[in-house]
Formats: structure tokens, sequence, C-alpha cells
């Protein structure tokens, strides 16, 4: 049965469900709401778990390293300035297969200061390791966050792994969500069994140092465990389909069957995006979304499969390129292109930031002008949408 | 008046958990500080260490000096490493998960990693009551980058980042109390060792070890690297730092301070910085102004203190 919950406060009875033992999280708007009512749950003895009111979220992430080293099952939650804070400690986390899960609940970055949301925190992380999951709704971020443990703590993976959910678009909205009971979530996600933990019975050293006769090694050994889960994941999706009915796939797609035209994009924005598909279809045009799920690692070969046969497509973006030729899914993209050798014209767009609606009708633009967009300058690809420059 | 006890050595474990093999410069009393501390927390022990000299000598993959559980994490975190580990035992032994004994959590940092960069992250997992043993490895300086100053680092002293020069006299500031700033949180136990001592620093360990809560030990890890002193010298000038009342030897138990060892009539300042190659260059003015100082907070020292 559903039930009309706002999405923070089901991200945390999603974390209740998965039974995290151990949350370490220092408050920052959007994520308050959801360490609120972990505090709520924890005080009320209905989730059996230590949590920990640290100073930063410096102290935030490594107290989560602590935590999953010495084996419990650990939780955090931050946003934009605290993920920045963090961001030391989330490559030492990922290097060190602490199989930890966050909640991002993405905000734009200072300076100027904006409590709202766009993805420039997570774009900032993009490369420090961790599995990366999107969300386009309340139901995946409950749904996401049930998966992460289970991703994170396979044998094969042991990572860390994030779950985005767009700030206030997302995190702050009231939606029908079905919470899955927690007879059904332990069978799908069983207690964590650690392979090495902290405890004097089986002393085990973490963290050493390593000479450059080594460090290329131990890095090769992490680069190929991330590369490596990505079929672990898309099978965990897959049971979790069969566990609960509702079935994910690193990429999702809408409406690509007939459209020569696809956007791609990042979490909740991909809503608007299929309104204004629906729309566009009323006046008789074809356009596609492809949403990618599963952002680290990078879905090449899923992406590539629903690619086939496409010709344009716009790359939707919540974040400055900062510096670079464009924004970094567009990078991405444009570099699978051309590996695989691909006949895909590819536009970057970026909108959204900063809290900045993102309505259907500047997708439909979009989709209308494509084909005679301008780039802002020959060195840049990028267009910024509704900018007044 | 000076009571005198006699203490055997044998009464003290002969397990060594910092095994040989170390990469530690020659005459360091650090690793003999941290040691021998260990032998009093004894085999159930996690350590959470700070990146400084006791991570790098100790832990190049594959190999590692601890035959203890031990997590390096980063720099400026241990005793939020050390939390999070706190954290997992209690739930892990509360949900009947891992058999419920008694563990003693202890982070150790350097004066670095402690009074500066991780001064913040001691201060929270002091606050919040953390059951843990916070040890800070003071030789004054960030010595494993190349002897670079900290606000530990005493006044006057030459190290790389603070150079007597025409227009400076060596570090500029006065040395970080941070035994105080740790009294401050309103912590059950706070003291200050040295090896150069090592009976001394044996029943303050103790204490720290059976303490509820969060507890501090400040331990003067003499560097000769560092201090440009002569590799075997490092014990006596642990003892002329403390004789000359430069680093007292004290606890404060639940508020109640109490020297643990009195060194009066005190050393001359001058005679603790003699053949100190990072106090070389002080003219006798400055350790004139030092020697005031010393005195000054050691009188203020004995005031606070219990008689």
């Amino acid at each position: 049965m559903k039930k009309g919950i706002e999405v923070s406060i089901a991200a945390s009875v999603a974390a209740k469900l998965a039974r995290v033992e151990v949350i370490a999280a220092y408050p920052i708007t959007p994520q308050t709401h959801i360490v609120e009512h972990l505090s709520d749950l924890v005080a009320n003895g209905e989730l059996d778990a230590v949590y920990i009111n640290v100073e930063s979220e410096h102290s935030a992430m490594s107290a989560c390293c602590g935590a999953s080293a010495g084996g419990a099952r650990t939780f955090t939650s931050t946003s934009a300035q605290g993920l920045e804070l963090m961001h030391e400690i989330l490559f030492i986390a990922s290097g060190m297969r602490l199989p930890i899960v966050m909640a991002t609940v993405n905000r734009a970055l200072s300076s100027p200061l904006s409590i709202w949301g766009d993805h420039s925190d997570v774009m900032a992380a993009r490369d420090t390791g961790w599995i990366m999951l999107f969300c386009e709704n309340g139901q995946e971020v409950v749904d996401s966050i049930i998966m992460a443990f289970r991703i994170a703590e396979d044998r094969r993976i042991l990572l860390p792994v994030m779950v985005n959910l767009d700030g206030f678009s997302l995190s702050h909205v009231i939606e029908p969500i079905e919470f899955p009971s927690q007879e059904e979530v332990d069978k799908f996600l069983p207690a964590y069994s650690p392979l090495y933990t902290l405890h004097p019975d089986k002393p085990v050293t973490m963290g050493a140092y390593a000479m450059p006769e080594l460090y290329t090694e131990a890095k090769y050994a992490q680069e190929m465990a991330i590369v490596n889960s990505r079929p672990v994941i898309a099978q965990v999706m897959e049971e979790f389909g069969k566990s609960f009915g509702r079935s994910y796939k690193p990429v999702e797609t809408y409406n690509i069957d007939k459209a020569d035209f696809v956007f791609i994009a990042l979490g909740a924005v991909s809503e608007n995006i299929k309104t204004a598909i629906d729309a566009l279809k009323e006046e008789g045009k074809e356009a596609g979304l492809i949403s990618l799920r599963l952002y680290r690692p990078f879905p090449a070969e899923e992406l590539i499969a629903v690619l086939a046969n496409k010709k344009k497509a716009a790359v939707i973006e919540r974040v400055m390129p900062g510096g670079a030729m464009n924004s970094p899914l567009y990078n991405e993209v444009a570099s699978l292109v051309h590996a695989n050798n691909m006949n895909l014209s590819v536009q970057n767009y970026v909108l959204g930031l900063g809290g900045r609606d993102a309505h259907p009708e500047e997708f439909m633009e979009i989709f209308r002008s494509v084909d005679t967009k301008q780039p802002l300058r020959k060195d840049m690809n990028f267009t910024v949408i509704g900018v007044r420059a | 008046m000076r009571r005198k006890s006699l203490q055997l050595y044998t009464d003290h474990p002969e397990l060594e958990f910092a095994v040989p093999g170390h990469r530690a410069c020659q005459g360091c009393a650090e690793i003999l500080a941290l040691r021998l501390a260990l032998k009093v927390f004894g085999k159930d022990t996690i350590l959470a260490m700070a990146t400084g000299c006791m991570e790098i000598i100790s832990t190049p993959l594959p190999l590692t000096d601890w035959t203890l559980p031990w997590i390096h994490v980063a720099f400026e975190n241990a005793a939020a490493v050390a939390s999070g580990i706190e954290g997992a035992l209690r739930i892990l032994m509360d949900k009947n998960k891992i058999p419920r004994k008694d563990i003693n959590v202890v982070a150790v940092a350097g004066d670095g990693g402690t009074s500066d960069i991780g001064l913040q992250a001691l201060s929270g997992a002091l606050e919040r009551g953390t059951n843990f043993t916070y040890i800070c490895l003071d030789n004054e300086a960030y010595m494993n980058t190349g002897i670079q100053r900290s606000s530990s680092t005493p006044y006057g002293a030459m190290t790389t980042t603070s150079p007597p020069g025409r227009k400076s006299i060596g570090q500029s500031t006065w040395k970080k109390n941070m035994p105080k700033i740790a009294v401050a949180h309103n912590i059950p136990y706070v003291a200050t060792a040295c090896p150069s001592y090592p009976f001394d620093l044996f029943s303050k360990v103790k204490k720290a070890k059976m303490t509820k809560g969060p507890s501090y030990l400040h331990i003067l890890s003499v560097c000769p690297t560092g201090w440009r002193i002569p590799t075997d010298l490092a014990i006596r000038y642990g003892k002329l730092a403390v004789k000359a009342g430069v680093f007292p030897l004290y606890e404060v138990e639940n508020g109640e301070w109490r020297l643990t060892y009195s060194p009066e009539p005190l050393t001359p300042v001058k005679d603790y910085f003699k053949g100190q190659g990072r106090f070389r260059h002080l003219t006798d003015e400055v350790v004139a102004e030092i020697q005031g100082r010393v005195n000054k907070e050691w009188e203020e020292l004995k005031g606070m203190c219990v008689k």
C-alpha cells in the first residue's frame, strides 16, 4: 500500500529498513530532515543504532570509516558544502573498500551561497571511487538505499555507495511511496557480514601506505573492483525487481523506440523531461529520454545499447563546466561516442542551477532548436538555458 | 616532600605490540613512548592513528609494525575515526553480534595532528563523551615532513618554517597548552607524561585505560632528528624538560589537578636548551625571557594543583 510521505523522511525509513547500525552525520540544508528523522528513530528505540553527532562532515565521514571498519552497517547523509568538506575522506573510504552508504541531497555549491538544488556537489565528487546512483522520485530513493547496501557489501564489490537525490525538488516533496515490509527487506538484505574488521581477536592493519612499487597496483585493484561492479549492480537491481515487483536498470529509458532524438539526464529533472516528451508526442513529435540511474561506474555498455540508431542527443546538466569545455556528463557521453565511432550529434545544455526551475517548456524548446543551436563561443559547446547574460 | 617508591620493570607486561623492524629514526623517543603505553593497554586494544611519524614508520604496504588491530584514515581525524570504532563496538555488542568485552579504543596523533589540524575532531570526540583514550605524542613540530613548526613548537625554537633570521627569533609564539584545552572539556582524565619517566607514564596510561569516557594523554616525545641533539640523549633531554619545568608532569582527575613529580628546585632553562641545535641561536635575553615565563607558568600550575 502506498503512503504519502516526504521523500527525506522516506529515505530515513529506508535506512531503518536496512537496519543501519551506526549513523554519523552533521546537519546541512537540505539534508536535515533525513538526519532529524533518523535521530528520532534512534531516540525512540525504533532503530537499534548508534547515532554519532559529529562536529563536521569531515568527521562524519571519518567516523563512518571507523564504524564500517569496526564491522557495523554504516550510513550518513550530506549536501553541498558538507560533501566538499568530506571530500578528502571520500577517496579514503573507497580506497579502503568500506561499504558505507550515503544519501547525498544534491545542492549548489557556494559562492554565491545557495541552499537550493543542483548537481555541482556530486559532480565535484564524481571520481572519488564511490558507486553512484541517481534517483528520479521518492520510490527510487527508498529502493536505491536498500539496494545500495546490497551492492556495497557484496564481497565482489566492497565499495561505498552514494545515493543522490535532488535537494528540495525531490527531497522535500511529498510523494506516494510503497514501503517493503521489514521481513522482505531482511530477506533481500541479510545482516552485514564483513570480510575484515578491527577486533583484537584477529588484529589487522588497515590504511597502510604504499610506495611507488605498490601504489599503482593498489589503485588498479580498486579500479577493477568498481569497473567489475557493473554486472553485479545490474544483477542486484534485477533481483530487487523479483523480490519487490519494482524493477530497475542501470540506464532507464522513456519513449526511445521511435525517437531519433534523446535527452540524457540525471536525477529528478528526468520527470520534467518526461512531461515535455509527452507534450511533444501530442504535437506528433518523438523525443526520448535516457536517464542514468547508475553514474559510477559509468554504464558505458548499457548506454551504447540504448543509443544505437539515435541521431541526436541533448545532455542535460545541473552544473557549470567550471572552465572545462563542457559539463562532466557531456564529456563522458562525447568520449563514448568517439571511442565507439557512433554517428551521434551531441549537444550540452546547462540548466536548473541553484534551485532554478527546469520547466517542461524549456525541454520542448531544446528539442525544437537542437539543430540550429549556436554554442556560446567556438571553444565552448554548452548552452545555458534561460540565463540573463 | 618527595616520596620515593620502588617499581620493578617486571611489573609491566613483557608483551610487545609495536614490534621490532619499524623505520623510526635512531634514538626516537616517540616510538618508545607508544611502545610503553601499548604494554599497559594490552591486547584488547584498537588503535586509530593519524598520519604522521608513527604511521609512516610502521606500515609500508604490505608490512606492519602492529600486532594490535590498527587503522589509519587521514591526518586530522584520528579522534573521529575512534568515535566510529567505539560506536561500532557498542552497537555490535548490544546486538550480540560480537562478544561483550572491554576493548580499549585508542587514538594516536602527533602534536600537529592534535593541536593544529586535528583539534576540531578531538574537541568533538571529547565533547561527545566518547569512551576512548586520545594520546598526543608531542615532538614539538611536524617532524615527519621535515621539521616544520606547529602550534606546539616552543617559543624561540628553530624549525624549517620558523627559521631565525634578521627579523625572526625562530618560533614566535608560545607553545599551545593542549592539556589545558582537553581539561576545559571537563573530561574525567587528562595527564602529561614523558617516556623518560616510564613508571609515571605507566601509571597514567593505566588510569586512562580504566577511565569511563574520554581520557587525554599528552606525552612529550623527544625527537633527536628535529631537536638537533645526539641520538643517545633523548631520555636525558626528556628528563631535562621535566626538571626545568618546561614540561611538567601532572594529571587532572575529575577536575582535580595534581603534580605527579615535583622537580623543584627547577633546573635553569638554559641547561635544558644547551646542546639542542633548535635553540642554539637564542640570545641570553631571549633565554631569560623564556625562563621568566616558565617560572610564572610553573607557579600557576602549582597553584592549581592540590597540595
